[in-house]
């Protein structure tokens, strides 16, 4: 289901606060989003689990693409 | 299939063969653009892979997503262990990180 860009924006910064988060609308569509999320609280986590503490920020959202970009600086 | 029997024919397709990728579609004819790339770059780095098709069953597309507590397809196993889905598969790939993984495995040559 689509979101909009500030409702998405809204559920990351909610789970990360303090996070520079940059949001795509990849299709036009708003369902089909990039984000992208610097975020130190990262640092140490593999991938795995940096893609599941974003993947939790957004359950409620049922987006139909998401692809994700994390960094811890 | 009950659920149990289920989650057991994903655990021994994962322990029975070096690499598994769960997909939409099929190797020849992906029905789906992330499983589509992740497929090809098996491909590109020449490793023997099984795909397995979750359109075929809709038991294994949602038990998969349980037994690896991940949301979505595709999703890559390397000798029994979850790497990644799309976007993790292609940044290790890119970072290097994946043939690490494939040649510490002993699927790719060292040199």
């Amino acid at each position: 289901m689509p979101i909009s860009e500030i409702d998405l924006e809204t559920a990351l910064k909610k789970k990360f606060p303090d996070a520079q988060i940059e949001c795509q609308d990849l299709a036009g569509d708003e369902d089909h989003w990039e984000v992208k999320i610097v975020d130190p609280i990262f640092q140490g986590r593999s991938r795995i689990q940096q893609h599941k503490m974003v993947q939790e920020a957004v359950v409620d959202h049922d987006i139909h693409a998401l692809s994700i970009k994390t960094a811890d600086k | 299939m009950d659920q149990k029997a289920i989650l057991k024919t994903i655990k021994s397709q994962i322990t029975e063969n070096d690499i598994v990728l769960f997909m939409k579609g099929t190797k020849e004819m992906p029905q789906c653009g992330f499983s589509s790339a992740v497929s090809k770059l098996l491909t590109d780095l020449q490793l023997p892979y099984m795909a397995v098709n979750v359109l075929d069953s809709p038991e294994i597309r949602e038990g998969i997503k349980e037994y690896t507590d991940w949301p979505t397809i595709p999703q890559l196993y390397v000798k029994g262990e979850f790497v990644g889905g799309y976007d993790i598969v292609r940044e290790a790939y890119e970072a290097g990180e994946l043939e690490g993984l494939l040649k510490d495995k002993g699927l790719l040559s060292q040199n």
